[in-house]
């Protein structure tokens, strides 16, 4: 290093010239660093470290996360079932009638003073002595799938409708763009009830069977979904592809000779895939918050099957008394709402190509 | 294989009008090519030059029917090119676009943007082999292997270019439309990928339709210059021709218009200022188009359209004034 000191010119006093002793030469390591292009990033390994430099995102990740294991594993540990009388050594439990977290009723405690084993009631029982915890996990477990399967019907549609709509364009995506602005003036909760009064009446069920335990109100909801609630998605993916197709590479990809289907497939709905991806993560709290309260008003799942909704809806009844069985469901609402909800934000501000520039 | 006449590419009367709302009911037809035609011979390249909006780019796109033609014909080695038989075009003719940042796709790498022609075409029987004319055709255009498993906007506009022209030259095309392909370029840049233009053609002998509004860049690449104005071709012939002694009193502006590096010659030459704006291609005027803004226009230019007259040579000027 010195001898190579000694090289530089000194710098004449008075003089504008930088100062050259201040300069370090550079190592071969360095020299290699400028010759390596920086390593090749694509969009995926972009947004998602970008999301995971975002804390409230990634919290609402951990929530999610957490929750999705507690309606995993819970069942499995906790002995009680979501529609079950408690039962003590074989016999129905008929005294364990709204009990608080974690206390025992009369006949439990009498066996536990007997030297027997009783699972504690982590959140109490409700009025048909029923473990009240078993029922929040299983209302989850209901309000989660609901969510998750109406958002992935509505992907499904509005995805297939808008890009044929937005790809086609002139005169069919005219007539199928009037198709979605009647649907999107029509009530959708009206339809929901109406919907659901005819289907009970027109759809058996397998009893024991998944839409049986979920009931025709279920059905129905999903129906609706189906029907009514793609458009949104429906208009959003038609306008990204009307953007996105007068971009040079779809002309590109036209003079090569490639088939709509393959322009489409690789050319339109990866540039667009961002937009979906928000809108589907914004679209579960909606589906769950849609069915939360359609449950609230009667119109949900089937007894016995709890949904978050019919929770909050059947503690309203005594509330005076305990009004810890209507926070718990609402806690689990709005933890589950929430968490989607900024994830959905986070994920906008990783994937969303605008607000990068 | 080839016909009678030995053109390569013939443009007859080539017409593209597209259909423009104006009011609830109207729709007027907007004239962007009225009427166009030139021939190309294999190998040679046609520089195409006009301002902005003159119907360049649309002869350009009509010509691949990315556009389908409102009327007239286009012949490729003496066969009618039609809706119909395009897709066995697709590999004689290609495209090299304008804007090297959108004409390609963001979510694809190099190796699949230049591999798709070959994908669609299925021009290849391994992946191995896939590959090895992918690596081929990057280094013809001089990219490194390395950049192959990279996204498009890794790199400049330069290197962008280049990979658009190696996915063009992907089929073996015997004929490229290129569509301002340096306009959106640093000059320093520019003359890189003229110079690998003029490269490519004497190593594959292909020919070119040279669209630009440069005319310095045109004369020094094309064989031929045609000249557009408003849908139309003003002035055709050879490039020395139309570039030393232009006859029609638009390629005379034009050329005036070109800025000269030496400032005294530049200070001693007559600029010719046209008057007013380019009228709509909604509403042309009568006669012919130029009239509104010639200084030498007459009764009968309002009157009647003057034809392409040939002026010795294959020089080619459509003006009734001699």
């Amino acid at each position: 290093m010195s001898v190579e000191e000694n090289k530089m010119p000194k710098r004449s006093p008075f003089s504008a010239q930088i100062d050259l002793a201040k300069f370090e030469l550079a190592t071969e390591e360095e020299k290699r660093q400028q010759d390596v292009m920086s390593e090749s990033t694509t969009f995926l390994k972009d947004g998602m470290r970008r999301l995971r430099k975002n804390p409230l995102a990634m919290g609402s990740i951990v929530v999610l996360v957490l929750i999705l294991l507690l309606i995993i594993i819970a069942p499995r540990v906790v002995p009680y079932t979501y529609s079950g009388i408690i039962t003590v050594d074989g016999v129905r439990d008929k005294s364990a009638k709204n009990l608080a977290p974690f206390t025992y009723s009369k006949l439990e405690q009498k066996y536990i003073d007997e030297g027997g084993e009783v699972f504690p009631h982590i959140l109490g029982t409700d009025e048909m002595c029923r473990d009240y915890f078993m029922r929040v996990i299983y209302g989850t477990r209901v309000s989660l799938f609901v969510g998750l399967f109406a958002s992935v019907l509505v992907l499904i549609i509005g995805v297939l409708y808008g890009s044929i709509s937005g790809y086609a364009g002139g005169r069919v995506d005219m007539f199928m763009m009037r198709v979605v602005d009647i649907i999107y003036s029509l009530p959708d909760l009206l339809m929901v009830i109406l919907l659901s009064v005819v289907l009970s009446q027109v759809i058996t069920f397998q009893p024991g069977s998944l839409m049986a335990k979920l009931g025709s109100n279920m059905v129905s909801l999903f129906i609706v979904f189906g029907l009514l609630y793609w458009v949104g998605m429906a208009r959003l993916v038609r306008g990204q592809i009307l953007s996105i197709k007068e971009n040079e590479y779809v002309l590109a990809a036209q003079s090569i000779g490639a088939k709509s289907g393959r322009i489409i497939k690789r050319h339109i709905l990866p540039n667009c895939i961002s937009v979906i991806i928000i809108s589907t993560a914004l679209q579960i709290p909606s589906a769950i918050f849609t069915e939360s309260f359609l449950s609230f008003v009667g119109l949900g799942v089937q007894a016995p099957m709890p949904s978050l909704g019919s929770l909050a809806n059947s503690a309203r009844d005594g509330l005076q008394s305990y009004p810890y069985k209507l926070v718990f469901p609402a806690v689990m609402i709005c933890l589950i709402v929430l968490a989607f909800n900024l994830l959905g934000d986070g994920l906008r501000d990783a994937f969303d190509p605008k607000l990068k520039d | 294989m080839s016909n009678d006449n030995g053109y390569l590419v013939e443009v007859k009367d080539l017409k593209e009008h597209f259909p423009v709302r104006t009011g609830f009911f109207e729709k007027t037809m907007l004239k962007a090519v009225d009427g166009v035609s030139f021939q190309i011979k294999p190998g040679e390249t046609l520089g195409l030059v006009g301002e902005s909006g003159c119907g360049k780019t649309t002869v350009g796109r009509t010509l691949l029917h990315l556009y389908k033609p409102t009327g007239g014909q286009i012949l490729f080695e003496g066969e009618e090119v039609t809706e119909n038989n395009i897709n066995e075009y697709r590999k004689k003719m290609q495209m090299v676009f304008q804007d090297p940042y959108s004409s390609l796709n963001p979510r694809m790498i190099v190796e699949d943007i230049i591999g798709e022609p070959l994908d669609v075409h299925k021009l290849y029987s391994s992946k191995g082999e896939r590959r090895e004319k992918i690596l081929g055709l990057m280094e013809t255009v001089g990219l490194n292997a390395e950049h192959a498993t990279r996204y498009a906007h890794e790199f400049s506009g330069g290197q962008r270019q280049r990979i658009g022209i190696a996915r063009a030259l992907a089929v073996n095309p015997k004929f490229i439309v290129c569509d301002e392909p340096v306009s959106a370029l640093d000059v320093s840049i520019q003359a890189q990928v003229i110079n690998m233009f003029e490269d490519l053609q004497k190593k594959l002998g292909m020919a070119y339709l040279f669209i630009a509004h440069d005319l310095l860049i045109v004369k020094h690449i094309s064989d031929r210059i045609a000249v557009m104005y408003l849908g139309r071709i003003v002035e055709i012939g050879d490039a020395d021709e139309v570039y030393h002694s232009p006859k029609h009193p638009y390629t005379v502006s034009l050329l005036s218009a070109v800025p000269i590096p030496d400032p005294k010659t530049a200070k001693e030459r007559q600029r010719i200022i046209l008057s007013g704006d380019v009228p709509s291609p909604m509403n042309l005027p009568s006669g012919c188009a130029f009239r509104t803004r010639c200084p030498y226009a007459t009764e009968k230019c309002a009157a009647e359209c003057p034809s392409l007259t040939d002026r010795g040579d294959g020089h080619m000027v459509a003006c009734w004034n001699k």
